[in-house]
């Protein structure tokens, strides 16, 4: 099935108006012979860490993704924008095959890492989201003491073995998500103890502590006031030192902050991907400057 | 028979009152209005008043007076009762009559009796639970002026039959009787505990999978067929572990070479363990359904199994909603009385050996007052003693267990539970 | 650098079986419930399945003076201990009813004794042996036979097996029931509707919600203790009598019809009320037109479930005295009488095995109403269910 889809792909090719190099929309994108994709930021080191092609989904009758192909790159942070409802978080969650859990999802495509398909019979979920976590819209600590919201899952996955690692484990988590200094004196305190700002950043210290590769951030912040907003943009640009970021905004303003590229989807399609500074300066589609400057959406 | 016809009169005369009133009150509103004047309420309105005024207060001293007849003993002839009943009735029409004028709120009038019935009407359940604590502590304070409190909690041996068996006759040694109530805790705390090692991982395992495990259709037949087994009189489960499974027990205890009796405590807490497995199952089903899913989308984003998640996550944050279920199973197992009344034992038995026969509380408490006593007999009322005990036992139960219910929804805001 | 999937998939192939064993194993305990209670109602049916069947022997039946006299004599010699003494009992009363019976014979399909009726349905033998030899000879010619049991749907109590029946009981039942849905259902819809749409919000409205669901659980016996005490003692209420039993199942009834009541009130959305009050409708008017009919289902639906429960209860009315021996049913609300689970307890009381088969017929007939009940509160909620 997915050569079948690759090979789809590949007579997909379509030339229309995809002359500027910059563009990486929908119908001209990167082909897997082509090798490396046109626009590339070249001060940095880019790796291909996600690929994806041709990939629809379906929420029983009503298709919510139509043929998305994108490429995202290793360290980078990654937006997907555009209006309520056009399948950003649909999208998210094939990442790490969320939408598993939902009975009715139909998924057709590819979402390639690390040289294995995704959806491939073979993958195993489990392992997949190892390497790929999430942090949600909504804040969503577990009901345990803020140390053992970290320590949880790395102990499951037997990735510390005594306890002093695992203290030192914790700590640099919590380090890396900017709330240690916040909570060291109350890490057996319960998780929901804290405020929305600082919850959210313990489900990230959470989520990086099992060390994945790829950190998936629904609308991270947008339960959250300004300055826990802030907090956890500065958060991302640290933190893509050591992982890929894929973020759903809603806020172009985040968008322009943090991302380093950006996607932009409509009603299941994505209308068109591109570097963050190129999609604000300069879009090159109608829709996509239109939801940017705010003329809908 | 002349009695009710004499009642049956009564409440003709009442009716015809009653219509009277109405018809009466009525016209005289429609007349008033229909020379031009603007009233509060509409005629109809004015005609219930009236109805009201009349039938009320007529009704309201012939009960006063049949509770007076009835409980005081006082000597009111029913005729002169019902007479003066009937003339209230009379000059109630008459106020309502009266009352019919533009300036009458007749709708709020009625409004307000109907409040107060309402709230008469919640007030019976107050009077419920005070009848059941004063009638039992009534009784339970009767017999304890009879027999020692300290003996009922710290005996150890419950022989309330000797006053009959000495007055048939046959004690030996004119033992008195005693009332010792601990064999009989130690019986009900055995099979609830029986019924609760049953119960609880199995009624608890079908509910985890049920919520997380089980595809749509099987939770969509499973649900209300657990439902119309929770239906199931206790009675049908006595006879089962009466008649099955109590000779099954015995039979199997044979085969490893041990002696069970025909009334042995295991018995009847297997079968009020299967009993009460759909209560736990369906009460666990609702709170761990009530776990948020993002809880679930959190840990398994970790990388997390399935099980794993089900385990450390979704029942430690179903647990207060569980505790509180299981509370609830203990105070209806506690309160349970057909199953022990056929399977158990009738012999007060200070044992942990649940092969032996055992009797418990509910057991006692049926046994005091089926016998031919007279109802100020010590051996009656100590049903009384050993009921107001199970009250305050299971009612203690249940608040606590309504607390950490209330907890685990303020946690997670559920407003089904 | 993180892991490949590969090292990772391995490392996850013990936690995964370990995952896949807590699936089963809870899968298990549904399986092994719901086995539970196959073998349970399985146990019933089997049981209770005899009951439903009754020895009949053909016989010829003299009609005349002597057996007016000795009843026994109607029949001939050797069939006469086959043959119920619940049949003779009434004949000569019967001829006196008839004249016209008067010094004929005929052949009838009489009932036979429970012996015999144990012994054709294999249980037990507990015949002589020349009876077993008749009784061979007859079901040869095709004159004893299993045949289904009327008298068990049309008569009360007895003590001959044979002859004892459901019916008293469950006329009991009914008259009973009546008492209790007389009661409870107005209190209990009345209270709900006060709490629901006139309460306060105060401190004593609190604490009328508290008792209610504490009513809630209490153990059913000590409504039994409350009825003996308040209703016998103190107000002089007839034992054993329908009204005794029905009003303290009433009571106990009541926080159940209290609560879904209130679940089936607070279903309606409130902007229905707002409309109303917005047409200048008081609170009692949009309580009477518009918030009753529309929940009436849900009302009606806890209402059913309700009397369901109180019909199978046994505990309390063991205490006021309903598990009375009762041949023919009275329709007197103050009359003593019995009601179907009791009398299904009484039987499962009997030292003879023949009644184990009633006490099982009795558990199916019983369980047949209440499942009818269940479905049919199940059929009201799903054909009038709204989702607002
Ligand atoms: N569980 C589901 N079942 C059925 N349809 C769904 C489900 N989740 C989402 N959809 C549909 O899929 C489409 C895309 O939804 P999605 O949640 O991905 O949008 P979104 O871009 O994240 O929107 P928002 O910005 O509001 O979060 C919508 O039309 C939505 O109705
Ligand atoms: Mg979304």
């Amino acid at each position: 099935m997915n050569d079948t889809t690759l090979q789809n792909f590949q007579t997909q090719q379509d030339s229309s108006t995809a002359s500027e190099e910059a563009v990486r929309h929908y119908s001209d994108a990167p082909t897997p012979d082509k090798g490396q994709p046109v626009t590339r930021n070249e001060s940095v080191e880019e790796n291909l860490s996600v690929r994806v092609r041709d990939l629809s989904l379906w929420y029983g009758e009503h298709q919510a993704l139509n043929d998305i192909s994108i490429d995202i790159f290793a360290n980078t942070v990654t937006a997907l924008i555009g209006p309520s409802g056009c399948g950003k978080s649909t999208f998210l969650r094939c990442l790490n095959r969320m939408n598993d859990l939902i009975s009715s999802v139909r998924i057709k495509g590819l979402v390639e890492m690390d040289g294995h398909d995704v959806n491939a019979r073979g993958m195993d979920e489990v392992a997949l989201r190892r390497r790929v976590g999430m942090v949600f819209q909504k804040p969503n600590p577990f009901p345990k003491s803020i140390y053992e919201n970290v320590a949880y899952a790395p102990r499951m996955h037997d990735m510390v073995s005594r306890k002093t690692d695992q203290d030192e484990l914790v700590e640099r988590a919590l380090r890396d998500a900017g709330l240690w200094n916040e909570v060291k004196d109350k890490l057996h305190e319960p998780g929901t103890s804290l405020s929305g700002g600082q919850q959210q950043r313990l489900c990230i210290a959470r989520a990086i502590a099992v060390q994945p590769d790829i950190i998936l951030m629904d609308e991270p912040t947008s339960a959250l006031d300004p300055i826990s907003t802030a907090t956890i943009e500065d958060l991302m640009d640290k933190l893509k030192k050591d992982f890929t970021i894929v973020t759903v905004t809603h806020n172009m303003q985040q968008a322009a902050r943090v991302a380093d590229y950006t996607a932009f989807f409509h009603l299941g399609d994505m209308i068109e991907y591109n570097a963050t500074k190129q999609m604000f300066a300069n879009p090159h589609t109608k829709k996509a400057e239109d939801y940017i400057t705010g003329r809908y959406g | 028979m002349s009695m009710s016809i004499v009642f049956l009169l009564f409440c003709i005369a009442l009716l015809v009152l009653g219509g009277v009133a109405f018809a009466l009150s009525r016209a005289k509103a429609t007349r008033v209005r229909a020379s031009g004047m603007t009233m509060h309420a509409q005629p109809d309105q004015y005609a219930w008043f009236a109805v009201l005024a009349t039938a009320g207060p007529a009704l309201l001293v012939s009960a006063l007076g049949a509770f007076a007849l009835l409980l005081m003993g006082a000597e009111i002839p029913v005729l002169y009762l019902l007479t003066a009943s009937l003339i209230i009735a009379v000059i109630g029409l008459a106020m309502g009559l009266s009352q019919v004028r533009p300036a009458f709120h007749a709708r709020r009038a009625i409004e307000g009796v109907i409040r107060k019935l309402l709230a008469a009407a919640a007030l019976i359940s107050i009077l419920t639970t005070l009848g059941i604590l004063l009638s039992i502590i009534n009784e339970a304070l009767r017999f304890f002026q009879m027999q020692s409190f300290w003996d009922f909690v710290t005996g150890t041996t419950w022989n309330p039959g000797a006053s009959f068996l000495s007055s048939a006759g046959r004690a030996e040694g004119g033992s008195a009787a005693q009332f010792g109530s601990i064999p009989l805790f130690a019986g009900t705390f055995m099979i609830t505990l029986i019924a609760m090692l049953v119960a609880i991982p199995f009624g608890l395992g079908a509910a985890i999978y049920m919520v997380e495990f089980a595809p749509l259709y099987v939770r969509k037949t499973a649900k209300p067929v657990i439902e119309v087994l929770a239906g199931i009189p206790t009675v049908v489960y006595g006879v089962f572990a009466a008649l099955t499974v109590a000779p099954l027990v015995v039979d199997i205890a044979g085969l490893f070479g041990l002696d069970a009796s025909y009334s042995n405590a295991l018995a009847p807490g297997l079968v009020m363990g299967i009993m009460i497995i759909p209560f736990i199952s369906s009460l666990s089903d609702d709170v761990i359904n009530s776990v948020p899913n993002s809880l679930r989308e959190g840990a398994l984003a970790l990388g997390i199994t399935k099980s794993e998640m089900v385990r450390n996550v979704v029942v430690p944050a179903a647990a207060p909603g569980i505790i509180s279920a299981s509370l609830l199973a203990v105070s209806r197992a506690m309160g349970e009385t057909m199953i022990v009344v056929m399977a158990a034992g009738m012999r007060p038995n200070l044992t942990a050996n649940p092969l032996e026969d055992m009797t418990t509380v509910t057991v006692s408490i049926v046994a005091a007052l089926t016998g031919d006593q007279e109802f100020e007999s010590a051996q009656t009322l100590s049903a009384f003693a050993l009921g107001l005990v199970l009250f305050i036992v299971t009612l203690t139960l249940n608040v606590v267990s309504v607390f950490m219910i209330r907890r685990f929804r303020e946690k997670y805001r559920v407003n089904n539970l | 650098m993180s892991q490949s999937f590969e090292e990772i998939s391995a490392q996850l192939k013990k936690r995964h079986r370990r995952s896949a064993r807590m699936k089963w194993m809870t899968l298990g305990a549904l399986i092994l419930s719901a086995a539970f209670l196959v073998v349970f109602i399985s146990d019933m049916v089997v049981r209770g399945w005899p009951a439903f069947q009754q020895a009949q022997i053909q016989v010829e039946v003299s009609y005349d003076e002597q057996s007016q006299k000795l009843p026994l004599a109607a029949v001939d010699e050797d069939v006469r201990p086959l043959i119920s003494r619940g049949f003779f009992r009434p004949l000569p009363r019967k001829m006196e009813d008839n004249p016209a019976l008067m010094d004929t014979t005929q052949t009838q399909w009489v009932i036979a004794d429970s012996r015999v009726d144990q012994y054709l349905k294999g249980n037990e033998d507990r015949l002589r042996p020349a009876d077993k030899e008749t009784l061979e000879n007859l079901v040869e010619e095709g004159r004893a036979d299993l045949k289904f049991n009327t008298t068990f749907f049309t008569t009360g109590d007895s003590k001959m097996p044979e002859m004892a029946g459901i019916a008293s009981a469950a006329i009991g039942t009914v008259m009973t029931m009546l008492v209790t849905m007389a009661v409870c259902f107005p209190i209990g819809v009345m209270t709900a509707v006060y709490l629901e749409e006139f309460a306060p919000d105060n401190k004593l409205t609190q604490i009328i919600e508290i008792n209610i669901n504490n009513l809630a659980a209490v153990p059913s016996i000590l409504f039994g203790l409350l009825g003996l005490a308040v209703y016998i003692s103190f107000f002089g209420v007839p034992r054993s009598s329908p009204l005794v039993g029905g009003l303290t199942l009433a009571l106990m009834t009541l926080p159940v019809i209290i609560i879904s009541t209130r679940a089936a009130l607070r279903s309606v959305p409130d902007s229905i009320r707002h409309a109303a009050f917005g047409v200048g409708c008081s609170r009692w008017q949009v309580v009477r037109d518009h918030v009753l009919p529309v929940s009436l289902p849900g009302i009606l639906t806890g209402s059913i479930i309700g009397l369901a429960q109180a019909m199978g209860e046994t505990a309390p009315l063991i205490i006021v005295g309903m598990v009375a021996f009762i041949p023919d049913a009275s329709l007197s609300i103050t009359g003593a009488s019995t009601v179907m689970p009791a009398q299904i307890f009484t039987w499962a009381s009997e030292p003879n095995s023949a009644f184990a088969e009633k006490t099982a017929g009795g558990i199916l007939v019983l369980l047949a109403v209440l499942i009818f009940l269940n479905a049919l509160a199940v059929w009201l909620r799903n054909k009038f269910e709204r989702r607002w």
